[in-house]
């Protein structure tokens, strides 16, 4: 990879949050192509606030944040920033087919009069090949088990070829079969050079997928390193916790299982 | 039925009536999937106000309803993107004002006597005059067209509104079309079942559409088939029975609900007694997963451990040996042959 190539993400000093009212401060962050990136934190901390002011959801309120080269604000073609929310439901109050839900994906791509075509169809066959989906296009969504409904959001983020995959809690609350097939899906992608920003609980589910680690806690990056690194910097504090009182001790279950 | 239709103002309410029961359900499905079955409701509420300015002021009713109805609707898509907690009280206090500021300035204008108000509340089809006629086909003719150019926008935007602003769609403007033409909607339907039924012709075939449909798209068609029965069946038979028009369509679109989640839920429960799942496994199946790929007629069947596994929903199901099972071998017999 050329040392020249401009970062995909560049934060600095930012603050991002709600309503004028910060939730994460002073955030300074860059993120090079093809790197995976684990976003930890309690629930709380500000770690959804942060990915999704990259998209535009949360407000960017003061720092400079430059994505893909173009300052946020600026960014025009969204599509070239994937998102995966964490969804419970994905439809609304209808019944819809995984089809018609992944290639939602793709519609702020084409001009406004135009409906999907072959191309896009084509597209969203690959994307549902990509994430182990294909032969189940034509069903319900609300048929498909937890994992599976993930798949179809990442599909669904994917299908507009992105550049950068932002993600919510891609492996809460989904069952260990599916968690294995979404760490394949997962480890595919990062081969394939995506870059990524996962927000997580699980760790576990995602190792040897992820090659950096941010953690925020109580709206500020308390860690940026490697898996290795942050295992160190969680037996450190470990140990501040065990030796005396008034140092803040890591969540009860050590933040990471 | 031939002398019904030999009758002027039969044949104008029943072509009123088709308008309404295609163009109804057709933009109703996004409010259900927005979980805003009531919406168009409270704007029939504020469209009551704009009939009475109308009739106040000897101007055309159905100008002024549609005038009031679009202010509504915008004025409600942009309380809901500001996103206050008081959005909700904002509403109740626009529908009911509409409402209570409509009979107020109707009775001033025409005295006690009431008879066109309940004609606006509670629809008076047969007096749709020729004029109104084509223009609430102009009208339907634009709100079939604006849905069906924009359906795939108007479906990502109510089904997720956060991934939609992400993804760079223009989401407020999206929705302020879809108010647009919920107030149309309203005004269309006004003559044919009134401003306080308007609604049920909106929800209430989508409503039954859904028990039959496994797709948005399948389920916006048999929406636009149910409605039509309902508004031109419901019309036909208030005319035989001499019933109202407007309560006799929703009725009749209730009764279609009816047998639309009968039969739905036979076919679910026939669906279910004649396929069975596969034994779970934590095995996904694809292509390279290991095991063999079967084709069989429109998908593949992976073979594992000797017997035929296709996806199906969330699951696999076991399909029958051979290469052409006969529909009723189940798959059972010989299954449990080769175990």
């Amino acid at each position: 990879m050329p040392v020249s190539t401009a970062p995909v993400l560049e934060l600095h000093r930012a603050a991002f949050g709600y309503r004028g009212r910060a939730v994460v401060t002073d955030v300074d962050l860059t993120v090079h192509r093809g790197e995976v990136l684990a976003v930890l934190g309690p629930n709380g901390s500000g770690k959804t606030t942060l990915v999704t002011g990259l998209l535009g959801l949360s407000e960017h309120l003061s720092g400079e944040v430059t994505v893909l080269g173009t300052p946020l604000a600026r960014l025009r073609d969204r599509t070239r920033v994937g998102y995966v929310p964490q969804r419970h439901t994905l439809t609304g109050g209808v019944r819809a087919t995984v089809t018609e839900v992944v290639t939602t994906g793709l519609l702020s791509g084409l001009p406004w009069w135009r409906p999907p075509g072959r191309r896009e169809r084509a597209a969203v066959d690959a994307a549902l090949e990509a994430v182990g989906l294909a032969d189940r296009a034509r069903f319900d969504v609300e048929t498909l088990s937890g994992g599976q409904q993930r798949r179809v959001l990442i599909a669904r983020a994917l299908v507009a070829r992105p550049e950068v995959l932002v993600m919510d809690e891609p492996t809460a609350g989904v069952d260990r079969a599916s968690q294995l097939v979404l760490a394949g899906v997962l480890h595919r992608l990062g081969e394939a050079g995506t870059t990524m920003l996962v927000v997580t609980h699980e760790l576990t589910a995602l190792r040897g997928i992820v090659d950096r680690i941010v953690e925020v806690e109580s709206g500020h990056l308390t860690f940026d390193g490697t898996p290795e690194g942050y295992a160190v910097h969680q037996g450190e504090l470990a140990r501040a916790a065990g030796r005396g009182p008034g140092v803040l001790s890591p969540t009860a279950d050590g933040a990471v299982r | 039925m031939s002398e019904m239709l030999s009758l002027d103002f039969m044949r104008n309410a029943l072509l009123a009536a088709l308008c309404v029961g295609l163009v109804a359900p057709m933009v109703g499905i996004f409010l259900v999937q927005r979980r805003l079955s009531l919406v168009g409701d409270g704007i029939g509420h504020v469209a009551l106000a704009g009939v009475a300015v109308g009739v106040a002021t000897r101007g055309s009713p159905v100008w002024s309803a549609l005038l009031a109805a679009t202010l509504a609707a915008v004025l409600i898509e942009v309380l809901r993107a500001r996103g206050r907690t008081s959005g909700d009280m904002a509403l109740a206090l626009m529908f009911y004002g509409g409402i209570a500021a409509g009979v107020v300035i109707i009775n001033r204008a025409e005295g006690a006597q009431t008879g066109n108000l309940t004609g606006f509340l509670f629809g008076s089809i047969t007096t749709t005059t020729r004029g109104e006629l084509i223009l609430f086909a102009v009208l339907s003719a634009l709100i079939a067209g604006t849905v069906l150019l924009l359906r795939q926008r108007l479906f990502a935007v109510a089904g997720d509104e956060e991934y939609a602003r992400a993804s760079g769609l223009p989401v407020l403007a999206l929705n302020i079309t879809l108010g647009v033409l919920t107030a149309i909607t309203v005004v269309v339907a006004m003559r044919v079942i009134g401003l306080l039924l308007i609604s049920a012709l909106m929800i209430v075939p989508n409503a039954a559409a859904q028990q039959l449909a496994g797709s948005f798209r399948a389920a916006s068609w048999w929406a636009v088939g149910l409605g039509v029965v309902a508004s031109v069946g419901g019309v036909s038979a208030s005319y035989q029975l001499d019933t109202a028009a407007g309560g006799t369509v929703v009725l009749l679109a209730i009764a279609l609900f009816a047998v639309a989640t009968t039969v739905g839920s036979l076919r679910r429960a026939l669906a279910r007694a004649r396929h069975r799942h596969a034994e779970r496994h934590l095995h996904e199946h694809g292509p390279g997963c290991g095991h063999e790929a079967v084709s069989h007629g429109d998908h593949v069947d992976y073979l594992h451990d000797g017997h035929r596994h296709a996806a199906h929903e969330g699951h696999y199901d076991e399909h029958a040996h051979g290469p052409q099972p006969p529909p009723e071998d189940s798959g059972r017999v010989g299954h449990e042959v080769t175990r």
